[in-house]
Formats: structure tokens, sequence, C-alpha cells
């Protein structure tokens, strides 16, 4: 893989979170031995893939799967505990904070909750100013005035309420503003965690409506994690489908929707009524979603799997990069016997 | 302006405005206040100057009474000083130590809750067993150690130059860890909040988005036990100045003047206790009941902003 073409590229990405609490806790006597037992949540496993300069990579997966880690860790919000992030090229998942400051500029993120996401104690014209004064400490006041009053043009804020605080806005205005927050540094890259799931339905296509033209007219390149397949269908261009932090399968939306590869994507691909399509028959699957914390072997679907087989059990499937580009991780559609 | 305007039509003066019990008292509170700071303004005689004050005067009764003077409105002390005048200053007394000494808890106090919670591990754990030993060894220990040590060291007459500072530091060093607590609760709640990642995101450094970000919003409850721990502080020093380890009473608190009149009370002069004792319970209540009304108004789930 040319890392260097790539936005941004991750490799063998590992989280894990220890959630053993103190040492007390951790202690627990079994047959008269004191063992110390760790509880360790497996969040983000083993998971590779890059992103192209402009285009729209959409992680899908149920809640729980790691979708918000994975973007935090990409960020290095979390640090992980093995595995690679370059950005064009450079590696920046062992950055100090200092190191990282001409990345934060390129790179923002745009949150799920737009009434947590915003300081509630500044007003708008704060919220928006500091980004650009602190990574540019010698801007004029005046020049700050103004990119705040563009940029909230651009995502639909009148500038003139600039001094209000959070709380007398909307619920749609301020993702707006977190947008703009975002927007702020010029940047190239934009990881969008859930933007739209916290809105009124009839708000969400017009915050969709404005990631689109702001991508359009600034050539941003996003990571947008939903759980949402159909607006995955409208804005994407490449998707990748989670599961128990894993992916499954990485390909491009039309390639995903019209020929899903990996039998988690078929079931959860059966599951959207398509209209003018044949729809496939409802796969429905049995079981439980393991929890992170006891992370089944081998491939983490067997238990759900309806293809499963021995080697399902005890191997770890390895994503592989199918003659249409897909990439997909199933022992199945390896040995050809899954189409 | 527009922070004023902002201001006179919030829910936060509305409902101060709408409860008798929080107008009174913060209006009580104020003037006790202005009156204190504005003593030598007011004040009919200077009780620190010694070249005014007359052995002779002593132990005057309030001017109402048989024996009274009109020179002195409440009497005189055993000093022969006027006992309203240096019942204002030893209200300014009170005031300025305990003023000072919650401002050192507070600041101690919110500093160290607010990197204890928002770094955790270690730190969190180091700082909060410090707190915990902190709480668990009474202020009044403290105090009689620390000014038995102090009066050995430097004397007697440097202990009485040095009394004020010394008490704003042992009233605050005893009680920050309830500061220091409360803010630590606040951060919990507050780090993982998204706009702290949003700061984080944009590259902010630590003290960036603990102070500029974090800590206006834990400001509240702050707020409340403040007030309480203004009461407090003040009852300490009185309680402290009582037992005749604060305030000399060449400058007194109202502590001090407590406990000076208090071996009087059986031989008839029982005002140069009851009044400053009178003093010290207003102005301690009228600070609880503002502080409970602010408790409430401030409440989380009743806040509308
Ligand atoms: N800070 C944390 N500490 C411990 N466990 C965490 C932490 N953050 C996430 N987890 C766990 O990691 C797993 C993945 O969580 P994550 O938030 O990434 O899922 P998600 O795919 O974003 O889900 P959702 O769709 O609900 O947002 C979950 O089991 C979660 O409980
Ligand atoms: S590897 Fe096996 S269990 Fe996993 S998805 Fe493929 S067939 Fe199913
Ligand atoms: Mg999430």
């Amino acid at each position: 893989m040319d890392k260097s073409n790539h936005l941004l590229t991750i490799e063998n990405l590992v989280k894990h979170f220890d959630i053993s609490g103190g040492l007390l806790d951790q202690l627990s006597i079994e047959k008269g031995r004191v063992k110390r037992h760790r509880t360790i949540v497996k969040a983000v496993n083993d998971v590779s893939l890059f992103i192209k300069p402009g285009e729209t990579l959409s992680v899908v997966g149920e809640s729980g799967c790691g979708k918000s880690t994975l973007a935090r860790t990409i960020l290095g919000l979390y640090p992980p505990e093995s595995g690679q992030v370059f950005y064009r090229g450079d590696r920046i998942d062992h950055l100090s904070s200092q190191q990282m400051l001409p990345y934060r500029t390129k790179m923002q993120m745009i949150f799920q909750d737009p009434y947590a996401s915003l300081n509630p104690r500044m007003n708008v014209e704060r919220i928006l100013e500091e980004p650009v004064i602190f990574h540019n400490k010698s801007i004029r006041s005046d020049e700050v005035t103004e990119k705040v009053a563009e940029v909230m043009d651009l995502v639909g804020v009148d500038p003139k309420w600039s001094d209000r605080y959070p709380h007398e806005f909307s619920g749609g205005q301020r993702q707006r503003i977190s947008i703009a927050r975002a927007l702020m540094v010029d940047p190239e890259f934009i990881v969008a965690d859930e933007p739209v799931s916290a809105l009124d339905v009839s708000i969400q296509a017009q915050i969709l409506n404005l990631l689109m033209d702001a991508q359009e007219k600034r050539g941003l390149t996003y990571l947008l994690i939903t759980h949402d397949l159909s607006v995955v269908e409208h804005v994407s261009t490449r998707v990748a489908v989670m599961y128990l932090g894993c992916l499954c399968e990485l390909a491009t939306v039309k390639e995903l929707y019209n020929s899903p590869r990996h039998p988690y994507t078929k079931a959860l691909l059966s599951a959207i009524p398509r209209l003018g399509v044949r729809q496939p028959k409802h796969i429905r699957l049995k079981g439980e979603v393991p929890t992170p914390i006891n992370l089944p072997p081998g491939c983490v679907f067997h238990n759900r799997c309806t293809y499963a087989d021995d080697r399902c059990i005890v191997e770890v499937p390895k994503l592989l990069e199918l003659p249409s580009g897909t990439f997909v991780a199933c022992h199945r559609v390896e040995e050809g016997r899954l189409d | 302006m527009k922070r004023w305007q902002r201001f006179k039509s919030s829910y936060f003066l509305y409902s101060f405005r709408r409860d008798p019990v929080a107008v009174s008292s913060f209006t009580v509170f104020f003037l006790l206040v202005a009156v204190a700071f504005l003593a030598p303004v007011i004040a009919p005689f200077n009780p620190y100057d010694t070249t005014i004050i007359d052995i002779m005067d002593a132990e005057i009764a309030p001017s109402w009474m048989e024996g009274g003077e009109d020179r002195f409105w409440l009497g005189t002390d055993i000093q022969g000083r006027d006992l309203f005048s240096t019942m204002l200053y030893g209200l300014r007394t009170s005031v300025i130590i305990g003023l000072g000494a919650v401002i050192f808890q507070a600041i101690l106090g919110i500093s160290v809750g607010l990197t204890s919670g928002y770094l955790g591990g270690r730190i969190d754990a180091f700082f909060m067993r410090i707190a915990d030993i902190q709480f668990s060894i009474p202020y009044l220990i403290v105090a009689i150690i620390t000014s038995a040590i102090f009066q050995l060291a430097f004397g007697v007459g440097r202990f009485e130059q040095m009394a004020m500072p010394l008490l704003i530091v042992i009233i605050g060093m005893s009680e920050w860890p309830k500061y220091a607590r409360t803010v630590r609760a606040s951060v919990l709640g507050e780090k993982n909040k998204e706009y702290v990642e949003a700061a984080r995101v944009i590259g902010l450094n630590r003290r960036i988005i603990m102070f500029r970000h974090i800590l206006p919003n834990t400001l509240t409850p702050v707020l409340v036990i403040s007030t309480i721990q203004v009461a407090q502080a003040v009852m300490s020093e009185a309680a402290l100045s009582f037992l005749g380890l604060g305030m000399p009473i060449t400058k007194p608190s109202l502590g001090s003047l407590i406990n000076a009149g208090f071996e009087y009370v059986f031989s008839g002069s029982w005002w140069i206790t009851f009044f400053p004792g009178i003093l010290l319970v207003v102005f301690t209540l009228v600070i609880i009941l503002f502080g409970d009304w602010l408790r409430d108004v401030l409440n989380p789930k009743l806040y509308k902003g």
C-alpha cells in the first residue's frame, strides 16, 4: 500500500480499555491462591484501512462495536495498544501533544451530542475563535471576527447571534455551530461521529446536506460514523462494516449494497427495505452479540454465522482484497465457497 | 453592558427578587459587611488608638441603662473602649479572616481538585489520601499546636502581630479538602463530556482545558459551599479566639470580644459578651440563609441558565 497517496492509513490498530478498577478489586482467591484478574474491554481489534483524499468513508456497525473508539484512537484522543496511524504517510500515533499540533489543524471532529459538545459557559464567538487564535497567535482581532462571520455564514447560523450562548440554540443549530468550530482551522479531514443521530429526522437531512456542501466547497475528506444504513448509501464513497471491534468488510457503496460478501454484511443489509430491488430473504441472526470483554476465539462472528465451520472457531480470518477491490475478512469468502 | 442586560432578565435575579428570605438575608449581609469595612469612618472611636482609651471608662453600661453615658451607645468593655466601635472593628477583623480563610481554602482546594480529577490515576489517589488525612485531624488540634509552636519560636509579641495571617492559614488549611472533593466530583462528571474532547482535538494543552473549559463548569457547587464556608470560618475563628488562641484583645475579633467579656457576665456586665455574640449569630445566620437559597436556585436540575 502506498501510504503517501492516502490521506489516512491505519494498520493493525488495537485499542483496549482496562476496566478492572483498583488493585483490591482485581484480586480474587482461586484454589487457595490469590490471583490477579484484569477485565479488559477489547474495543478495537486489529483494524486496518485507508482513506483516500476527498472521499467519504462511512463506518457502520451496531452499538458498542467500537466505531467511536476507532475514531478517537485515530485522532489521538486514546493512545492505541498497538498498531499505527499515518497521515499522508507520516506516522502520527506516537507523537507528543506538542508534535501533534500541526496535525490538529488538519484533522477535526464533529460529535454526536450537540448538547454536550459545546461548552455551556462560552458564547459562540469564543467557541469559534479559540481554535483559530490558539493555532495562530499573531492573527489580528479583526481577521478573527471576519473569519468567525465567514464560517458562521457557511454553516447557516446568522453571525449576529455570535454573542449568544449554546443553550439559546436548538439542537440543529448547535450541530451547525459544532461543524463551524471544526471548520475554523481549515481542516482537510473531518471525523464525524454520528453527527445526526441525536437530531430530529427533519433536521438530519439539513445537517447532512451542510456536510456535503462543505465537502464540495472545501475539498474535505470525511470519516463518517453512523448506524443508519440509509444515510450511508446516500452520502458515502466507501463503507467499512465493523462487528465487535473487527473490520468485516470494506467496499464501495455500490459493491456493498449490490453484492455484500461478508455474512454479517449480508444479514445487515437484508434488514433494510429497498425500493425497486428484489428483496433477498431476510436473514435472521441467531444468538447474542458476545461482549467485547470475552471476545470469542477465531472469527468474532462465528457464534451467529450460518456458514461457520471448524476453521472459523479457531482461526481469525485475515482481511483480504478481492478482485473487485472489496476487502473482506471471512474464511468462506477466502475459500471461494460463498458468493 | 450586555452582560448586565442578560443578568437583569435572568432566572437567577427573578427568583432572588421573589424570595423575601433571600432578599433580606442578602441585604443584612451586605449592610454588615459595608459597615464593617467602613468602621474607621462610622465608628465614633478608634479602639486601636490607645491614647484615647481611659481605664476609668471601663464597664460603663449601655446608654439607655442606669449608669450609662451618651458617649457610649452600647457601653464600654473592660478596658474602657466604646463597645459599639470595638464591635465594628471586630466584625471587620472577623470578616477579613473569614473571607481570607475561604479564599485560601478555595484556591488550594480547587487547584487540587481540578488536577486530581482531570489527571486521575496516582496523582488523584495521592491527593485524595492527603485530603482524607487532613480532614481527619481536627482543626483545633492543628491550631493549638501551631500557635503554641509559633509563640515559643517567635515570642508572644510577634504572635500577636502575626495572628491574622496565621489564623487565615490555619482555618484555610483545615477546610481545603471540602473544596477539593467538591471540585473533583464535578470534574469527573465534566471531563468525559464531548466539549472537552473537542478542546483536545483542537490541541489545547491540559492547563487551558482544565482552567478555561472545565473549571467554569464546576463553579456552581463551589459557589454554594463557599457561603457556608465563610460562615464556618467566621465561627471557627470565633471559637479559636474564645479559647484564647486567636486574635489578641488589643485587636479583637468578635470571638475575642466575647471571650474577654465572658468572665464579667456574672458580675453584671453582660453587654460586653452579649452584643458581640448577637452580632456574630446574626452575621453567620444571614450567610447560611443566603447560601441555602443559593443552593436551591443553582441546583442543576432546576437551573434555567
Ligand atoms: N472510555 C472507555 N472505557 C471503557 N470502556 C469503553 C470506553 N469507551 C468505550 N468503551 C467500550 O468499548 C466498546 C466500544 O465502544 P464504542 O463507544 O466505541 O462503540 P460505538 O460503536 O461507538 O457504539 P455506539 O453506536 O453506541 O456509539 C463498548 O463496549 C464500550 O463499552
Ligand atoms: S469466517 Fe466463518 S464465522 Fe466468520 S463470517 Fe466467515 S464464515 Fe462466518
Ligand atoms: Mg459511538
